[in-house]
């Protein structure tokens, strides 16, 4: 099965040149040109993927990522020319998985596409319980569901990756470019405010409290873990 | 303890009240006095006997200075007070004794004339008394004295005295108008012996002659007579001059009452005027505090046509023209950074697509005839430099657009460090530089943006391996309680004097006849300065003609720090010393 991946950008050449490369490497594009109609494409196309331009006529690129996220977790990648903190934490919060900045090369968009279609190898049977005893969270890893207190959470599949690397080795700090490697695929360093506005979103979803977190703990300096009973 | 404690005059002042930048320092005379009282009062505080006694007072007299070095109002009061004291008091005492020697003056004129014409008449009276020893002649004698007292009006006393024992009938202490009065306190024993001598003169006594203490005029002669020949006989006038007095005396209260008031009144009036001035001043410093803090739309009340008002008025026009050139500045910047963003975007997506096309013609060029694969080779090159270049513009634009934001979260320095000499180790070993890392073995916790710390790192280290001509590099990573250090040390051909602040301007190059082997843009370390200025750290540079050179970062530890040193140096200790900071100039950023 090719994954499919739906191209939201308004650039014509660049969509263009993005169709030629995604085919040549194995992938089916579907292309859209203006954030209106962003919405009715991504229901229409059922991507595995979506590459989304930050700058868009008509809708916001923030707004058509947020209208996606909450229907669907299907990973995001957003492509932005701008690489400053307010633009980049922005995108992330409204829920893309990982970005790409302009000008990028060939293999670098096709190794960031991979990475976020890399999932669901793991068929292992295996449940994972972090948190403090009276807040307990429980993963099952197959299944791909988190409930906290018996009541399911929603997760996205990069938060499920996220949680499920923390939590297999409770306990043990693991640093933002370890996370970066192991969840997003980085060979080498790249932004940690991924890190750090995943596990913002995370904390957010399965903490009681996001401001004094007691499952996903911050390390000063390090990184995070997770905690244990 | 024998020497006496200091009044609170000479009290000392043993701490200086700390500088203030701002002053604009025309010494007033008044600072200048206090300024010798104060270096008067360290000299005491010197004096060890001295220091417990100023140590206690000193906390009073630090109050007393502050609020006097603050309040224009307080100072101008006082010295109006005392100026006004001093000239009051200097007319008022002139007045007072003038009048009162006038006045006095008059009333001797008076006695003297009403005394001369007494003595004439004692002496032709004296002389015809028929018999100076018949026994009637007390009675002769006293109603002589009644004559010569005019019967007794004013209160004048008249009084004889006789130093001739051969008048046996006459009492030795003398004869007095009216009667039984006791003159010892009166008449002086000077002004007897003058008499005696034969002068006649004054002087002015307080005397008790039974109705209280009172002034006198006390006149004295001596009444040569035929008759009297070998005795004499003295003749005093006693005039009272309470009345004189005590007008002087009324005259001296008065003008005291009148100069204290005075006084009081000028304080009251310089107090009034001096608030009236210093306050509007006083409004002027709280609104312009106001906008110095951001109020831009902070105004002065303008009240009438005065001075003052003139003030306000102009304050307001600065304000205004102020707030218009921020809100302009402002705009500009806002503009800017559209500007710098809209044109990031429509540069960056065409490269994009010029990009990927370039990509995927260099992967085909095994395909291409000869020059169309070196085409394609130039091209990919080329579109890195560019991209590189553009990166840079962009980025120092966003400086320049004051639209840098530093991100800083704690951060293990050491990781960020040895990150850094990993992913240019290859670089390193194709040229045959070793990279070595001195860094502590604990985590190095600072507050930094690591990404722009990674950057500027890429850039020193990355230069130093293009410069280090083969030989080793060495990254040194040192911190203390406030600040943190990493200095990149190379041996290659160092810079030259001056260069150490040239380094730091945009595309600037060591030797422009030089090959580009190693490309860069020439921004790289004007970013890296720009980088580190947004942490408030410092990027120093240090180079000697061969000896190499290095580059020394220094951050605060905590974000927002202000540094006061580095805890490394930036002359490197295996450089030979005459060559210190002679030769080595700082750039800070």
């Amino acid at each position: 099965m090719r994954a499919r991946v739906l191209v939201v950008d308004d650039d014509p050449a660049l969509a263009e040149m993005l169709g030629i490369v995604l085919r040549s490497e194995g992938f089916v594009p579907a292309f859209v040109a203006d954030g209106e109609r962003a919405l009715a494409a991504f229901r229409e196309a059922r991507p595995d993927v979506v590459l989304l331009d930050l700058m868009l006529p008509g809708m916001s690129g923030l707004d058509v990522c947020r209208a996606i996220r909450a229907e669907s977790g299907v990973p995001i990648v957003m492509l932005t020319a701008k690489s400053d903190t307010v633009d980049v934490v922005l995108g992330l919060e409204s829920g893309a998985d990982d970005y790409v900045v302009k000008p990028f090369k060939p293999k670098e968009l096709v190794a960031r596409v991979r990475a976020r279609l890399r999932r669901g190898e793991d068929v292992t049977p295996e449940l994972l319980t972090i948190g403090p005893p009276d807040n307990q969270i429980i993963i099952d890893v197959p299944a791909h569901t988190v409930t906290r207190n018996g009541a399911e959470v929603k997760l996205t599949p990069l938060e499920f990756d996220l949680l499920v690397a923390l939590a297999r080795k409770p306990r043990q700090v693991f640093t933002r470019e370890v996370l970066l490697e192991q969840v997003w695929g980085y060979r080498h360093s790249a932004d940690t405010r991924l890190v750090n506005v995943h596990v913002q979103r995370l904390r957010a979803k399965i903490e009681p409290d996001p401001e004094r977190p007691e499952i996903i703990l911050t390390v000063r300096g390090v990184g995070y873990k997770a905690g244990t009973s | 303890m024998t020497t006496p404690t200091p009044t609170p005059t000479e009290l000392p002042r043993p701490r200086e009240a700390e500088p203030s930048g701002q002053r604009v320092a025309v010494p007033a005379p008044t600072e200048r006095a206090a300024a010798a009282v104060k270096r008067f009062v360290k000299r005491a505080a010197k004096v060890p006997a001295l220091r417990p006694a100023a140590r206690k007072l000193a906390p009073g007299v630090r109050q007393v200075h502050r609020i006097w070095r603050r309040s224009l109002q307080l100072r101008m009061v006082t010295i109006t007070l005392l100026c006004s004291s001093a000239l009051v008091g200097g007319f008022g005492y002139l007045i007072a004794s003038s009048s009162t020697d006038s006045l006095l003056l008059a009333a001797q004129e008076d006695a003297e004339r009403q005394f001369l014409i007494g003595r004439t008449k004692a002496i032709e009276q004296m002389s015809a008394i028929p018999n100076p020893e018949s026994p009637t002649i007390e009675n002769e004698i006293t109603s002589v004295l009644g004559t010569l007292a005019g019967q007794g009006q004013n209160g004048l006393v008249v009084a004889m005295r006789f130093e001739n024992e051969k008048v046996a009938t006459l009492p030795r202490a003398g004869l007095f108008w009216p009667n039984d009065l006791d003159l010892s306190q009166a008449i002086t024993a000077d002004m007897q012996n003058m008499v005696l001598d034969g002068g006649w003169g004054h002087e002015y006594v307080d005397a008790d002659l039974g109705e209280g203490v009172h002034t006198y005029l006390v006149y004295g002669t001596p009444v040569p007579t035929q008759k009297w020949a070998g005795s004499s006989v003295e003749l005093y006038y006693l005039f009272p001059v309470d009345t004189e007095v005590k007008v002087a005396g009324d005259i001296r209260s008065t003008i005291t009452f009148v100069g204290v008031a005075l006084v009081l009144l000028l304080g009251m009036v310089t107090a009034l005027v001096t608030r009236a001035t210093v306050s509007p001043v006083r409004v002027a410093a709280r609104t312009a505090q106001r906008l110095s803090a951001g109020l831009l739309d902070q105004r002065m009340v303008v009240k009438g046509e005065d001075e003052m008002a003139l003030l306000a008025d102009a304050f307001n026009q600065m304000a205004a023209n102020l707030q218009r050139q921020i809100v302009r500045l402002e705009e500009m910047s806002r503009l800017q950074r559209r500007f710098t963003s809209d044109v990031s975007h429509e540069l960056r997506t065409p490269l994009t697509t010029v990009r990927m096309a370039a990509d995927l013609l260099y992967s085909e060029r095994d395909t291409f005839d000869p020059a169309s694969a070196r085409s394609a080779e130039l091209l990919q090159a080329e579109l890195d430099r560019f991209e590189e270049l553009l990166t840079d513009l962009l980025e120092i634009s966003r400086f320049d657009a004051g639209f840098a934001m530093l991100d800083a979260e704690p951060t293990d320095l050491v990781t960020v460090v040895r990150r850094v000499t990993e992913r240019l180790e290859p670089v390193a070993e194709r040229v045959g530089v070793q990279l070595e890392l001195v860094a502590p073995d604990p985590p190095v916790i600072a507050e930094i943006d690591p990404r722009r710390v990674e950057r500027i790192l890429r850039n020193l280290v990355g230069n130093a391996v293009d410069h280090g001509e083969g030989r080793p590099v060495t990254v040194t990573l040192a911190l203390d309680s406030r600040a943190v250090a990493i200095t990149v040390r190379d041996h290659g051909v160092g810079l030259k004097p001056g260069e150490e602040k040239l380094v730091f301007n945009r595309f600037w190059r060591a030797d422009p006849s030089r090959a580009r082997q190693t490309g860069g843009t020439g921004l790289g370390l004007s970013i890296s300065m720009e980088d580190a200025r947004l942490h408030g750290g410092w990027l120093e540079a240090w180079g000697s003609p061969g000896g190499g050179a290095q580059f020394r970062l220094t951050l605060p530890v905590r974000a927002g720090g202000r540094l006061a040193g580095s805890p490394l140096p930036l002359v490197p200790a295996d450089h030979p010393a005459p060559q210190l900071r002679g030769e080595s100039a700082q750039v800070r950023a």
